[in-house]
């Protein structure tokens, strides 16, 4: 299969940015995607130029690194599926593909198809863990978990933290990572300490960051690998609601000397 | 120097507690005075930087991804074993032990592996109380699984993404204490040398991956998380950036690399499917149980495997072992599917695939019962590929995953070197020569949330604290080896990339060091490998700069450790004259074909030690013993 790709190249933050043309031929249909953009930056470094700079690590959908918006579509237009795992069978031979980086203004670029993700991590250090320290434990099958509810939690941990949401929004809103990150823990019995003040937490952080408000467009639940539901965007905002009605003074009682 | 084990006085079931209550403490008021650099943020990583930071000490943890999530911890499936007896089918610690032990040929180290029974169900307690979303049953118990090798069901799993999960408990603890301004997180930050000053570990030199800044940091003990090596063989199942560099660093500063020939080959993989490949899958080996493997009969045969009638087709593993038939060991089936494929048989568009055929699993249980077991591997299957298994025979071939080798520690998990610690798969100590499923998840939180957060304390306390700092002339010259070695590379003007002189190097590790080796061909390697790596050091191309952000700078830097840890990991496949687990020198077997071992020469492990750039390194031995379970040949079969 032959293809034509115009690639988004800019060499650094504050450089200009462009979409440069290249044609690659000879391409199996087997080939996935990133495996076509190795063997194009390999054509590049034997010509002399530099090769593209993307981002990818395990090559099977699960961390998360690779973060291709591909002819307009974060991740390409596999539904549910990583950058890694989309294949060439799945184009045209002939067709001209667009490949872009994850724009958002929180998501500064760092290099050509490299966005600089750390709003994300800072979201999490906001308050996305329970509060506890390696130690002995009470044994687990002492707090029963309806499995339903744990099911529903496992469907927002599977986030992969890739940042598609925030790729696919016309707002660049992270609403639904924070929303799967803040369910996750929020919907767990040993989560309840914690469950307003981290979404009290998170959801400043997010705001911190940059990221736009939610319009419920629900392209992020389109474009997420994992399908991760918008559904739990109404949770977040439920709890968040809850959380800045209570008084944290009076969630936590007063002691009135006798 | 001697190596000690410093395995404690004591019998094996009080071994680890004995040792505890011996151990030197530092006290909470001065913990914050003595700083630890974690290096690695997957399992290991980021439960032993977090524990450390909640107990109070200062840590900085590296990870050369853009988030400390994203290690390949990640990437483990089928789940954790513990020996928790939920299911009341006899499990215990012994029994756990017992599995560990048998599964790794006996080739571990006995006191080692008994702790590892013994933290295992702590290990769960912790991660549900950080929130990991294990399986549960309808009333809200912990539900368990049953994984290879073993009789009870003591896997506790999330869906197909237990590792996943278990990394999302331990980077939320990391997460927690970054916040806490306890651990100082520096992603995109790769390790490129240890400094070592009067033969203590004081700090590491890394690369800014994003300016390119060499730098360095000085601590008062340095931890090794950094995962295997198993990208030697250019396509395996880890992660594209998975790499040798900080063991093989070590290995260079003076800590001595054990059992560098242990590799662990899995029987299930999704075959390469070109040149163009760059990494490989797994698929669960619990297909084994309901698809029949064969190849053509006849060489070279093109047709579709649909239209090969029975007779032509050779169920290789029915036939060679009717007792055990697909279900034999990992280790068997990879080496078969090797050895049909070298016949020429294999099929798929290089020659290097089997097939894996459910045609008479759905004929004899239906659709339903089929798509129950197996529906989710099949997606994955046909998303790759594009094939479906429902129509279609499944291809297989057998894939590098893990690595058993690693440097050598003793019962602290501090290496030869003093302060400096591995932990994790970085480390070589309990899985032998071959590792149990559900098992590597289990010894990274042993080791990061248990062992290390005690034990390090007791070297700590040792010393004085904050006595050295980065303004140490051992840093300095450090540093200038880092950049000259970055310069070398980037000067070397040649004509070859990076990409294309690692999957020549896999090539040749993997046909002479991978799933079965002799005596012949690992000698033969060990002429090859000097030579690729001269045409690296004078044919490499690498364009850009050093300044900034480089990928084939990055990439290269790891190849030229992969080139030069290659070579040991052959010589060390060859000095082990015997079979054991993943270890498999045709010399070497019974007459059933399965593993030899030789207990009266090689009940050891094989410790190397750096003698140079060009000496042969020297050999250690630290003798195995075998007390709590004596010595016994492994047999699946009875």
């Amino acid at each position: 299969m032959r293809f034509t790709l115009r690639v988004h190249r800019q060499t650094g933050p504050e450089a200009p940015g462009a979409l440069v043309q290249y044609s690659v031929d000879d391409i199996s249909p087997d080939t996935s995607f990133l495996e076509m953009m190795d063997l194009l930056n390999e054509q590049l470094t034997a010509k002399g130029e530099d090769p593209i700079a993307f981002d990818s690590d395990c090559r099977e959908g699960i961390c998360g690194m690779c973060s291709m918006v591909i002819n307009a579509q974060a991740h390409g237009p596999l539904p549910e599926s990583a950058t890694c795992q989309v294949y060439m069978r799945q184009f045209q031979d002939g067709d001209v593909i667009t490949v872009e980086p994850f724009r958002a203004a929180a998501f500064p670029l760092v290099r050509d198809l490299i966005v600089d993700r750390s709003a994300f991590d800072r979201i999490m250090q906001a308050g996305g863990f329970i509060s506890v320290h390696s130690g002995p434990k009470p044994d687990p099958n002492s707090v029963p978990i309806e499995p339903g509810t744990v099911e529903l939690a496992l469907d927002a941990a599977s986030c992969i933290g890739c940042g598609a949401c925030v790729a696919a929004c016309p707002n660049a809103s992270a609403m639904l990572y924070t929303a799967a990150k803040v369910s996750h823990l929020g919907l767990l019995p040993q989560g309840q300490p914690e469950r307003y003040e981290r979404v009290r937490n998170m959801v400043g952080q997010m705001e911190d960051e940059g990221f736009g408000a939610c319009r419920n467009y629900g392209e992020c639940e389109a474009q997420c690998p994992k399908g991760i539901s918008i559904g739990f965007i109404g949770r977040m905002n439920h709890d968040y609601l809850r959380a800045s009605l209570l008084d944290p003074v009076d969630r936590q009682g007063k002691m009135v000397p006798q | 120097m001697r190596l000690d084990a410093k395995i404690p006085e004591a019998p094996i079931e009080h071994m680890w507690d004995t040792h505890r209550e011996h151990l030197r403490l530092v006290g909470p008021r001065n913990r914050p005075h003595y700083r630890i650099i974690v290096v690695g943020s997957g399992l290991a990583g980021a439960a032993a930087a977090s524990s450390l930071g909640a107990m109070g000490y200062r840590v900085n943890c590296f990870c050369f991804q853009d988030s400390a999530r994203r290690a390949h911890s990640i990437a483990a499936q089928g789940g954790i074993n513990a020996a928790k007896d939920y299911r009341n089918d006899g499990d215990s610690v012994y029994r756990l032990f017992y599995d560990t032990q048998k599964g790794g040929d006996y080739r571990s180290r006995e006191a080692n592996v008994w702790r590892l029974a013994e933290l295992s169900e702590n290990i769960i307690d912790q991660a549900v109380a950080q929130g990991v979303p294990f399986a549960r049953e309808y009333g809200g118990m912990l539900a368990n699984r049953s994984f290879g090798g073993v009789l009870v069901e003591r896997t506790f799993y999330s869906r197909g993404e237990t590792g996943q999960q278990l990394l999302l408990g331990a980077n939320s603890a990391l997460a927690e204490q970054i916040k806490a301004r306890q651990v100082e997180m520096h992603t995109r930050t790769e390790l490129l040398d240890i400094v070592v000053i009067d033969g203590r570990a004081r700090g590491i030199v890394v690369r800014d991956l994003v300016t390119g800044e060499v730098r360095s940091h000085a601590a008062d003990a340095v931890v090794l998380a950094t995962g295997g090596y198993s990208n030697v063989y250019y396509l395996s199942t880890n992660a594209r950036g998975c790499n040798v560099t900080a063991t093989w660093r070590a290995y260079k500063r003076g800590a001595r690399f054990a059992n560098p020939c242990y590799t662990q080959i899995h029987p299930t993989c999704i075959p390469a499917s070109g040149e163009h490949q760059s990494k490989l899958t797994l698929m669960s080996e619990s297909l084994r149980n309901d698809g029949r493997i064969w190849v053509p009969r006849k060489r070279g045969d093109t047709r579709a495997p649909g239209e090969i009638p029975e007779e032509e087709r050779y169920y290789y593993l029915e036939e060679r072992y009717p007792r055990f038939g697909n279900l034999v060991p990992r280790d068997v089936a990879s080496r078969n599917a090797k050895d049909v494929c070298d016949q020429n048989l294999g099929v798929g568009p290089t020659g290097r695939g089997v097939y894996l055929d459910f045609r008479d699993a759905i004929a004899e249980h239906g659709r339903d019962v089929i798509a129950g077991r197996y529906e989710n591997l099949f997606e994955i299957y046909e998303r790759i590929t594009g094939v479906s298994p429902w129509t279609t025979p499944m291809q297989i071939y057998p894939a590098p995953h893990y690595t058993m080798g690693g440097l050598w520690v003793d019962y602290n998990l501090m290496t030869t070197v003093p302060g400096l610690y591995a932990i994790g798969e970085a480390n070589f100590s309990d899985h032998g020569a071959n590792r149990l499923g559900a098992s590597s998840l289990m010894q990274c939180l042993a080791d990061g949330y248990f062992i290390l957060p005690i034990t390090i304390g007791d070297y700590l306390s040792r010393h004085p604290y904050g006595d050295v700092d980065s303004s140490h002339p051992a840093f300095g010259d450090a540093e200038r080896g880092v950049r000259d070695r970055i310069d070398r590379l980037l000067g070397i003007g040649g004509k070859r990339t990076v990409e294309s002189l690692h999957r020549e190097l896999g090539r040749v590790v993997w046909d002479l060091c991978g799933m079965s080796r002799t005596a012949e061909g690992l000698n033969e390697a060990q002429e090859i490998i000097p030579k690729l790596r001269d045409e690296f050091w004078t044919d490499l191309r690498i364009t850009g700069t050093g300044d900034r952000l480089n990928q084939s700078l990055e990439h290269a830097g790891r190849l030229a450790d992969f080139l030069e840890f290659a070579e040991l990991m052959c010589l060390d496949a060859l000095t082990r004259e015997e079979s054991c687990g993943g270890h498999f020198r045709e010399e070497y077997k019974t007459e059933e074909g399965e593993a030899l071992r030789d207990d009266l020469d090689f009940a050891h492990v094989s410790v190397w030690d750096f003698q140079g750039p060009d000496e042969r390194p020297s050999l250690h031995e630290e003798p195995l013993t075998f007390h709590a379970l004596p010595l016994a040949q492994r047999n699946y079969k009875i």
